[in-house]
């Protein structure tokens, strides 16, 4: 690997001489208590399953976009992409941080446990499907479908969301800002309470999108299909 | 027709099964919905024979001669495949659908004969994965518990893309299966029915899942076999695909498969059996050079030595048991007739596997039933069936000659119906006839 020291502990790891695999296993062979390791990727040229499955608590900078499933899986690490992203991004996220400066194509954050994962721009379809805990936060507007069976968790969008929002909802909170197009089987709109402002102030504020939580809408599940029933059969 | 009425007729069409269903529809306003895989009679391997030595073939003494049947699974990419002492592994079955107890079992049993065995819908319990020393982690469409700890701690992974009993489909754990733990490893509240989706929330097609296998790899270092579960429809071209999408090992499941929840309708009518689909996927690897070196493991109705020796010979490198672990491990038996009797089934009808009220312990997450399977009774039972499968299969390969049972070969097998012949590719009994293939009568 061409890694090489540019501060004491930022290592650089450009893809144009360096192997996706060389790159993903020296992340993966950092201690749990790698707190300090900083490492900053070059020429990700839509390069896939870039720093996958990391277990420790390090910063990782990519410079680029990326292809698909970029940080997915990640554990601890708080990765930044300047870039737009492929299908997956963090995808089933367990904790830490993702932060995408550009847009994200679909599936953003899917079946994501934990962590906060953070678009500067659009998410396109899917994103947050299945989500089961993770918070995600879109400066920008989602696609169809965003929420699809989301299963715990926060989706935050700044701007518009497409079609079929949060269908087929469980517990999994949903605040948009403009406008919806239309809600999925089972979501409604529910009151946002005093206790909703201050959660979802905090949020945004986690997240550095400067938005006011006082404009935001909130979503659920009316929980009416969490039992099968034959008289719902029409809903679907 | 019938002659149990003497003058009365009874219609083959509109059967007493037939009317009971359109009765019980209209009163219940839903369809059937059950556990097991295909109960009609479906060409299987009972329409197959093996071809003993004889005077062109010499035999292998049974009770003295060598005949191995160790198999290895993901030599193409992975650096640990796994090895196995026999050809038969445990299918993928979830926490959930099965008590914590039956997951203990199976992985005792499976790891005492030295093979494999399966999580399922839900992820990864410490007692599965303590009791197996070999376990294949599944990566569903629900992703239920996904977990890349767990992933990491897998011996291989298994991409789900179906089941033979239900191609195209999801499933339903019902509420009442729904305990505190269930639910705390799927993130949902307890007690409420939980869909698992039909289709994976972050990939669409072959090429999709390409990437999709390469990222299980990364995040894995390219240590463990990554298999394609496919249930069995367009066996030929799912094949195909999957070697294509990089699978190290494909897993073929007909429709005879097992299942924990499915209307019957699915059940019994979408799929092909498994005996078609086994010949399609043995076509597929052949024509792309890629017959046992993309290892190929075929479930859906295996019972006996007899079925594994025929999946084996007929392009299988292992087989894979659902339905019949369970009930070695006590699922339908005579001894609990009066308890099935009492939730309105019978010994060897029993399939509400769905319902959670399982008297044997195996179905259920009732604490009071699940603690009448001891898990270590049930793991002794699995192994002394695996065991009983394994010499089985021994003692008709060394029937053909064969040193080790990956030696059979469809040249061992004739078809004893036109139709065996024709889904399963080998000559119609005392002929060299495959119907849809260039031969004589």
């Amino acid at each position: 690997m061409s890694a090489s020291e540019t501060l004491p502990t930022t290592r650089v790891v450009d893809l144009r001489s360096s192997t996706v695999r060389e790159l993903n296993q020296a992340l993966h062979d950092l201690p749990p208590d790698a707190a300090l390791s900083r490492w900053e990727v070059r020429s990700a040229a839509g390069e896939h399953a870039l720093a996958v499955g990391i277990n420790a608590p390090c910063t990782v900078e990519i410079k680029g976009h990326v292809g698909y499933y970029c940080a997915g899986m990640n554990k601890h690490a708080e990765i930044t992409i300047h870039g737009n992203a492929g299908t997956g991004l963090a995808e089933n996220m367990m904790s830490g941080r993702v932060v995408l400066r550009g847009n994200a194509s679909q599936s953003a954050g899917a079946t994501g446990r934990g962590g906060l994962l953070v678009i500067e721009g659009d998410a396109a379809a899917r994103c947050g499907i299945s989500m089961k805990g993770i918070d995600i936060v879109v400066r920008g507007s989602v696609g169809h479908l965003s929420a699809f069976m989301a299963q715990r968790g926060r989706l935050v969008v700044g701007g518009d969301a497409g079609s079929a929002l949060g269908d087929s909802l469980y517990e999994a909170q949903i605040f948009v800002r403009g406008q919806v197009t239309d809600l999925g089987a089972d979501c409604i709109e529910k009151e946002m309470r005093a206790e909703h402002l201050e959660a979802l102030g905090a949020l945004l504020e986690a997240a550095g999108v400067n938005l006011p939580a006082r404009a935001f809408r909130r979503y659920g599940s009316a929980r009416t299909l969490y039992h099968f029933n034959v008289d719902h059969a029409d809903t679907y | 027709m019938s002659s149990q009425y003497p003058g009365m007729i009874e219609s083959a069409l509109f059967s007493r099964d037939v009317i009971a269903e359109i009765q019980r529809a209209a009163t219940e306003g839903i369809y059937d919905i059950r556990g097991w895989g295909a109960k009609r009679p479906l060409p299987h391997f009972d329409d197959l024979v093996f071809l003993g030595a004889s005077m062109s073939r010499y035999p292998l003494e049974g009770y003295r001669e060598r005949c191995d049947t160790s198999v290895t699974l993901g030599t193409r990419y992975a650096k640990k495949p796994l090895e196995l002492k026999i050809p038969i592994t445990i299918a993928g079955m979830s926490f959930g659908a099965l008590s914590a107890q039956a997951k203990e079992a199976l992985g005792r049993g499976a790891s005492a004969v030295g093979t494999s065995t399966t999580t399922g819908d839900g992820g990864m319990t410490d007692e599965e994965r303590a009791a197996s020393s070999l376990l294949v982690y599944q990566v569903l469409p629900s992703r239920y518990g996904m977990n890349p700890d767990d992933l990491r701690r897998a011996d291989a992974i298994e991409v789900v893309l179906g089941q033979g009993a239900k191609p195209g489909g999801g499933g339903m754990l019902l509420g009442q299966k729904i305990n505190a733990r269930v639910a705390g490893m799927r993130d949902l509240p307890p007690n409420i029915d939980q869909r698992s989706a039909c289709r994976h929330p972050d990939w669409t097609g072959p090429d999709d899942l390409e990437i999709k296998i390469r990222e299980l790899r990364e995040i894995t270092d390219w240590e463990k076999p990554v298999y394609v579960k496919i249930g069995a429809s367009r066996s030929y071209y799912d094949t195909a695909l999957a070697v294509k999408a990089g699978a190290d090992v494909i897993v073929l499941d007909g429709m005879q498969g097992g299942t924990a929840a499915t209307q019957n309708v699915f059940i019994e009518h979408v799929g092909i059996p498994t005996l078609p689909a086994l010949r399609q996927a043995v076509e597929a690897l052949t024509e792309l050079d890629m017959h046992r070196k993309v290892q190929l493991i075929v479930s859906g109705g295996i019972r006996t030595g007899a079925d594994v020796a025929k999946a084996l010979a007929m392009g299988a490198d292992a087989v894979s048991i659902g339905v019949a672990a369970l009930i070695a491990l006590g699922d339908n038996s005579p001894a609990l007739d009066e308890e099935y009797r009492k939730i309105g089934s019978r010994a060897g009808c029993y399939d509400d596997w769905q319902a959670g009220r399982d008297p044997a312990g195996i179905t259920t997450q009732d604490e009071d039933l699940a603690s009448r399977l001891d898990p270590l009774l049930g793991g002794r039972r699995l192994a002394n069936y695996l065991r009983t499968l394994n010499m089985e299969t021994q003692i008709i390969a060394r029937a053909c000659g064969k040193s080790h049972v990956h030696n059979l070969e469809p040249e061992d097998l004739a078809a004893l119906t036109i139709e065996a012949a024709a889904m399963a590719g080998v000559p119609l009994a005392g002929t060299q006839w495959i119907p849809g293939r260039d031969g004589r009568f």
